[in-house]
């Protein structure tokens, strides 16, 4: 079903780095009074801050006359909003029809068995955030995977690891070496 | 001399494969030996078995390469371009050579998808060459009144392209006949079939055409607002609709008194999607517009009486809306005369899965699935048979082989079972197992129901489970007849399209391979060898060398290996994990 349940630990604990509310005006003040502004005012509050921190939602619900329950509502319906924030790379595996027919169960597989997380987690590091999503379009790639803004196509589990390693390598290797 | 064009196919897909890395080469390689060629972007012209495509014209007529990547895309300039020779290895289409994936584009049609891989389609001007705006010029110019407008669009026989099939001119009447001060037109661009992306092509390619096809509606019905509702996951398509929609107002298509019209007013909004299939439905649509979770609601009164803020509203599918137009530019009979009886004009398939040729095809009404997967698509990918086709998505259902000649038309596959849907297409050969499909649409409408109806919300789970159950091996007695009697309480118990065609999937499935979802019960067999754990490794005794590879690999201790000796596991221990038979250089692993 569509309805997620949301966790206690998201209503109930503020985010774990400080929220700037001021950076909402402007996007508050373009959608004042509009008909409909509920879905654009949670994407646009998602565009800031990468996910909708609850400080985010609180201040909503203050200033434009929607309910909690409403907000709430409809970010736990559509698969788009976020109530915590993702790892530096959305990994959004696509498990379309044409990407299951050409096994993409084994290539997610293999992917999460090297993060050690599960589908919708976010490596300890932060590094990853592992998705999967119904069908991003590119059905004659398939299978297809994300990252950020770049699609990976004709995957296979071995070229899709090697992807992921690559980037974890990257991070790595920018971590360590030292700065001129 | 005609100026030597280079274009590059810029779709969503082609950029997933390449496509701008190739454009960058291009006009880094133009720059750098100051070449004397113009580079251009379009979108997809469909065949993405090919991309990245790039396609040169010059005086010896249009030569379309694909793949294009990097490297080749230096080669094909210094051979092509510098030296005037053309690079027949990856040609893919010309004018005077005769190709294999020219038989892609035989027995095509293109109406929808007409300037898709022919114009750049974020220049207007590019649109309006190909006759853009023309049926609008036409509407005023001959002076058509809305009833005639809509009398043309009821007389060309065109149904929606969405998966209904409701007569178009029939939905548009009635929104005409509805007394409001307000009316809104819709565009449902909410393709969340997953397997069919011909929306997003379109969108893409040849957003203006929406725009337009969205303008005459409304002059048609007399509204004064339009939607545009594109799912968020394409990000392309609603850069490209925005840039449309500016220049449309720029030149005065948009907004008031369009090209004219008197006292005619229209404008329109692109609305994205937040994500949810079910928002295609369009009273889930419509509740998402106005900001709420998109749950459906009873119908009757329809959209077209009471919509949009309880406005009439019309909501098209984007390929209904291209069509039309041409329908107005051509005249209704032009199209009536494509397809068959009551499914007129053509219509686009997206042909994925086990296919040669995947992409995007247009093919007027009434064709054969056969001639769909052999003639266009080329035929399997690998080495093995056809064994069906899935149609319509979520929503459709399977057609086997012995069932492909049935014709595209609206009528004669839903006597498959089956739907048109929006036209997504997935072939499947022998080794697709029609139980794990069965299984993988119905975690999809499960998880996709929006919860109001309980035998949506819960039958789809119970159905689940049993599939899960066969697909694991745990199915017993009575799995099948418990699938239908949900089945059938499921179609009936549903408010919206997403549950009352849930179901389909496992019908059709059922009705023409039994004997699979037998197998899986009483034999705990997968007859197409993918069920995991359904089964068997055993080693062969004459090919396996003894090389331990396997035995090294296997993670759950299940080989016993003497050097040099046959292996052989342990089918208690084995965990089915297949990592022995990647491993084996000798083919000695068999799998039953």
């Amino acid at each position: 079903m569509r309805v997620q349940k949301i966790s206690p630990a998201n209503t109930e604990a503020p985010s774990v780095e400080p929220v700037d509310l001021s950076l909402m005006d402007g996007l508050i003040k373009s959608y004042r009074g509009k008909k409909g502004n509920l879905i654009p005012l949670l994407q646009g509050t998602q565009e800031i801050y990468g996910f909708l921190p609850r400080e985010a939602i609180l201040k909503l619900c203050s200033e434009t006359g929607h309910d909690l329950s409403e907000l709430y509502g409809v970010a736990t319906f559509y698969a788009q909003f976020r109530l915590s924030p993702t790892g530096k790379h959305l990994i959004k595996m696509c498990h379309g029809t044409a990407c299951h027919v050409l096994q993409v169960s084994e290539v997610t597989e293999g992917i999460l068995d090297y993060l050690e997380i599960q589908e919708g987690q976010t490596t300890p590091d932060r590094l990853f955030t592992f998705e999967t999503v119904a069908c991003l379009g590119c059905c004659s790639l398939a299978p297809v995977m994300m990252i950020g803004d770049e699609a990976h196509g004709k995957l296979s589990p071995q070229n899709a690891l090697k992807i992921v390693k690559d980037i974890r390598r990257n991070e790595i290797s920018l971590l360590t070496s030292p700065t001129i | 001399m005609s100026k030597t064009v280079i274009t590059v196919g810029l779709g969503s897909c082609g950029i997933a494969a390449g496509a701008a890395k190739t454009y960058s080469q291009l006009e880094l390689i133009k720059k750098a030996d100051n070449l004397d060629f113009e580079l251009k972007k379009t979108s997809c012209v469909g065949m993405c078995f090919r991309e990245p495509l790039v396609e040169i014209s010059d005086e010896t007529g249009t030569w379309l390469y694909g793949p294009v990547d990097v490297a080749r895309a230096d080669e094909i300039v210094e051979k092509h371009i510098k030296n005037f020779s053309p690079v027949q290895e990856y040609l893919v289409l010309s004018d005077s050579v005769s190709t294999a994936d020219r038989s892609f584009l035989e027995g095509q049609v293109k109406i929808a998808l007409r300037n898709c891989g022919k114009i750049d389609p974020e220049s207007i001007d590019e649109y309006e060459a190909q006759g853009g705006y023309d049926a609008l010029r036409k509407i005023v110019s001959e002076s058509l009144s809305p009833q005639e407008v809509v009398s043309m669009v009821s007389a060309s026989g065109l149904r929606g392209r969405g998966g209904g099939g409701f007569p178009t001119g029939q939905k548009w009447n009635f929104a005409r006949h509805s007394q409001a001060s307000q009316k809104f037109v819709i565009c449902n661009a909410d393709e969340g079939d997953p397997g069919a992306f011909m929306d997003r092509s379109i969108l893409e390619g040849d957003p203006h055409a929406v725009i337009e096809g969205m303008i005459i509606c409304g002059y048609a019905i007399g509204a004064s607002q339009g939607y545009i509702y594109c799912r968020a996951e394409y990000p392309l398509a609603i850069k490209r609709l925005a840039i449309a929609l500016s220049q449309a107002r720029q030149r005065g298509y948009l907004g008031k008194d369009p090209m004219g019209m008197d006292g005619f007013f229209f404008d329109i909004t692109i609305k994205e999607g937040a994500g949810a299939f079910v928002c295609g439905e369009e009273t889930a649509l419509i509740a998402s517009i106005e900001g709420q979770r998109g749950m459906p609601r009873r119908r009757p009164p329809f959209p077209a009486h009471s919509g949009l803020w309880k406005s009439p509203t019309i909501i098209n599918n984007v390929e209904t809306l291209v069509n039309i137009p041409q329908i107005v530019l051509n005249g209704p009979e032009q199209f009536a005369s494509l397809g068959t009886d009551n499914s007129k004009g053509t219509k686009v398939f997206a042909i994925t899965g086990k296919i040669r040729n995947g992409g995007l095809v247009e093919v007027p009404m009434g064709i054969s699935i056969r001639d769909i997967v052999f003639k266009l698509g080329g035929g399997m990918s690998g080495n093995k048979n056809f064994k069906a086709v899935q149609l319509g998505g979520p929503s459709g259902g399977c057609i086997p082989e012995y069932l492909a000649n049935t014709k595209v038309d609206f009528d004669s596959v839903n006597a498959t079972g089956a739907i048109m849907g929006s036209g997504g297409m997935v072939v499947m050969d022998e080794s697709t197992c029609v139980v794990d499909i069965a299984r993988f649409f119905l975690d999809f409408t499960q998880k996709e129901s929006c919860g109001k109806c309980t035998f949506c919300r819960i039958g789809t789970k119970r159905m689940l489970e049993i599939l899960t159950r066969l697909t694991e091996g745990e199915g017993c007695e009575g799995d099948l007849e418990k699938l239908e009697e949900l089945a059938i309480h499921i179609k009936d118990g549903s408010l919206c399209g997403l549950g009352q065609t849930a179901p389909n999937p496992v019908l059709t499935t059922l009705k023409y391979f039994r004997s699979e979802y037998e197998a899986h019960i009483h034999h705990k067999k997968c007859p197409a060898l993918l069920c995991k754990k359904l089964l068997t490794y055993t080693i062969h005794q004459e090919k396996c060398t003894g090389c331990t590879a396997c035995f090294k690999g296997c993670p759950a201790d299940a080989i016993i290996s003497t050097k040099r000796q046959p292996h052989s596991i342990i089918e208690e221990k084995c965990i089915k994990c297949g990592i022995c038979f990647t491993k084996c250089k000798f083919q000695a692993i068999l799998i039953s």
